[in-house]
């Protein structure tokens, strides 16, 4: 999700002027980008140092806090959008902060490398996990500790119910609809908290 | 500087006139919006930075944070150290004359009237009125410091852009009064004590003040950086068998703390600074909700705070946090992995210096902030100032 036109995609489905909170928010430069083009305000939250600086460099608001302790500090609803960009494979508790984000925020936005795309299966099919360039890593060193795919969010979502608003893949700096656990590198999800 | 006009406490006293020592550094720039106020602690003053002509070991007590260059950059900002009321190194307290007719010139001694946060804010703010400061670009202070930048926010919300409070807390906690408690009676049942009028006697109760210091360094440090620096290391190479004797390196270092410390601070000023410490709960008036008290304020926040505190924990700052995100107030929380405890705040950490350094470069620009250079101390009266502090 590092890649500038990802971000431009993920953004255009913040409503303007809305109240964002950004878990894993990397360096802020979602945030600031939606600060400046959409007249967003809110927080981002990160646990790396580097991070936290770059953040207080750019001007964005960061609270730095460990993600797996979960939003305590965050009352239900106090955010229109709560983002979660590639940031739910690197947790332990996954499922759990899915539905704080869907508690905290009146809309949830997540994006997560897709396991299913066509080069992966490929790499599996000839016995070999993947490395790509969404997924970059050696199966030992990865921080992605969970692998899965955009057809397994929507189960994971109908389970926790979720209602998937809106979602679509990325491949290459473009929206994928047809198709996308097939086609798509990033899955993204838009979603609320059941009907 | 002297200030004619009486000062209402909150305990209902009045300071009928008062001394306020100060310094600054940099210069005020022509529009008077960079302007910072850095709140001392526990044992510090109002000499932050620089060090004065010839004296030798005389640097300010956060030094390495103020001055040209460094983080809070005097060559932007126009920075004010004061010394607070109540406590003994230029500003009146304790050891001042009392003016009542009644004490025939003596000090106050323990008759200086219990002074709190917001007293000190307050008295604070009136030295801004005399310099011409109508809105602060920003208060920034550490622990009991970090508690005086809160309370600006919370009582002259318009009067500064930014609060910095950094190893700070909401209030103190059972253990933390618990822990001033200790001191202070280790000062008051000094035999050299004589209810706070020592000075008439001719003495200072020394072993009292060595002992609530002694007591106060251990809970600035952590357990591992005390175990680092410390360990079990001996005097000598063998035990020598006495209970008296200094046995352990810990105890040495200790008591040269707790010595020092006796030396050039006040047993009055030590007793009211703590109490100062365990009164403030600005939450007390909103029924102890946090959230309510803080929609007062206006001003920007940066809170820091460090794993390894123990006495100010990370837990406490993140309730500050929580208030303010829950009144949608603009606020940067870091959480520094650093060693060194309490004393981590006025310790040189990249992680830390590095957010403080961005926090001031954002407020330079809102502050539209004059890159105005002359950046030389303009040393009021003081004496030691530096070391570790609550």
């Amino acid at each position: 999700m590092s890649d500038r036109k990802d971000i431009e995609l993920v953004a255009e489905l913040v409503p303007h002027g809305s109240r964002v909170l950004d878990l894993g928010c990397g360096d802020g430069e979602l945030l600031a980008l939606l600060a400046r083009e959409r007249g967003c305000s809110g927080y981002g939250i990160e646990i790396a140092d580097d991070n936290v600086l770059a953040c207080h460099q750019r001007g964005v608001n960061v609270i730095q806090l460990n993600l797996e302790e979960g939003l305590a500090l965050f009352d239900d609803k106090s955010f229109d959008v709560v983002l979660q960009l590639d940031t739910l494979q690197h947790l332990r508790n996954t499922e759990k902060m899915l539905r704080e984000t869907a508690r905290v925020g009146r809309i949830g936005i997540v994006s997560f490398p897709n396991f299913a795309h066509w080069p992966n299966r490929l790499h599996v099919a000839f016995g070999r996990m993947p490395v790509t360039r969404v997924l970059p890593y050696e199966w030992y060193d990865t921080p992605n500790i969970r692998v899965g795919t955009y057809a397994d969010f929507e189960i994971l979502a109908r389970k926790d119910g979720l209602r998937i608003l809106d979602a679509f893949g990325i491949q290459a700096g473009r929206v994928v609809r047809t198709l996308p656990n097939l086609l798509a590198s990033v899955a993204v999800f838009k979603f609320q908290a059941g009907a | 500087m002297h200030f004619a006009a009486p000062l209402a406490l909150a305990s209902g006293a009045v300071l009928r006139d008062y001394d306020l020592a100060y310094e600054t550094y940099g210069t005020l720039d022509a529009a008077r919006s960079n302007a910072v106020l850095v709140c001392h602690a526990l044992n510090a003053s109002h000499h932050v930075a620089g060090t004065y002509a010839g004296v030798q070991k005389s640097e300010g007590w956060w030094d390495n944070l103020v001055g040209p260059g460094k983080p809070l950059d005097t060559e932007r900002f126009f920075v004010i150290g004061v010394n607070n009321p109540g406590s003994c190194f230029g500003s009146t307290g304790p050891t001042s004359p009392n003016p009542d007719p009644a004490a025939h010139g003596r000090a106050y001694g323990s008759d200086f009237p219990v002074v709190t946060v917001e007293d000190w804010v307050d008295a604070q703010a009136r030295l801004m009125d005399a310099l011409g400061i109508e809105r602060l670009a920003a208060v920034i202070g550490g622990s009991l410091g970090g508690m005086q930048a809160l309370a600006w926010s919370l009582r002259y919300p318009e009067r500064l852009r930014l609060c910095v409070a950094v190893a700070s807390a909401p209030n103190l906690s059972a253990q933390n009064i618990a822990f001033n408690e200790v001191a202070r009676r280790a000062i008051v049942t000094d035999p050299d004590f004589h209810g706070g009028h020592y000075a008439e006697h001719g003495v200072v109760p020394k072993r009292g003040l060595t002992v609530a210091r002694m007591i106060g360094h251990i809970t600035y440090l952590s357990d591992d950086s005390m175990e680092a620096k410390f360990g079990r290391d001996l005097q000598r190479a063998a035990f020598g068998y006495s209970t008296q004797e200094i046995e352990f390196q810990i105890e040495s270092y200790l008591r040269h703390q707790g010595d020092k410390f006796s030396e050039y601070f006040d047993a009055n000023t030590y007793l009211l600074i703590t109490r100062a410490l365990d009164y403030f709960d600005p939450a007390r008036a909103h029924g102890g909700d946090l959230t309510a008290t803080f929609a007062a304020a206006r001003c920007r926040f940066q809170i820091v705070s460090f794993t390894t505190d123990w006495r100010f924990a990370p837990q406490r700052s993140r309730e500050i946090v929580k208030a303010l995100v829950d009144n949608r107030r603009d606020v940067s929380y870091a959480e520094i992995d650093a060693p060194h405890g309490h004393d981590a705040f006025l310790l040189e950490d990249p992680r830390y210096h590095g957010v403080l350094r961005a926090c001031f470069d954002r407020l330079a620009i809102e502050a539209g902030a004059s890159a105005s250079r002359s950046a030389h101390p303009h040393p009021a009266r003081s004496l030691e100032g530096a070391g570790s502090s609550q």
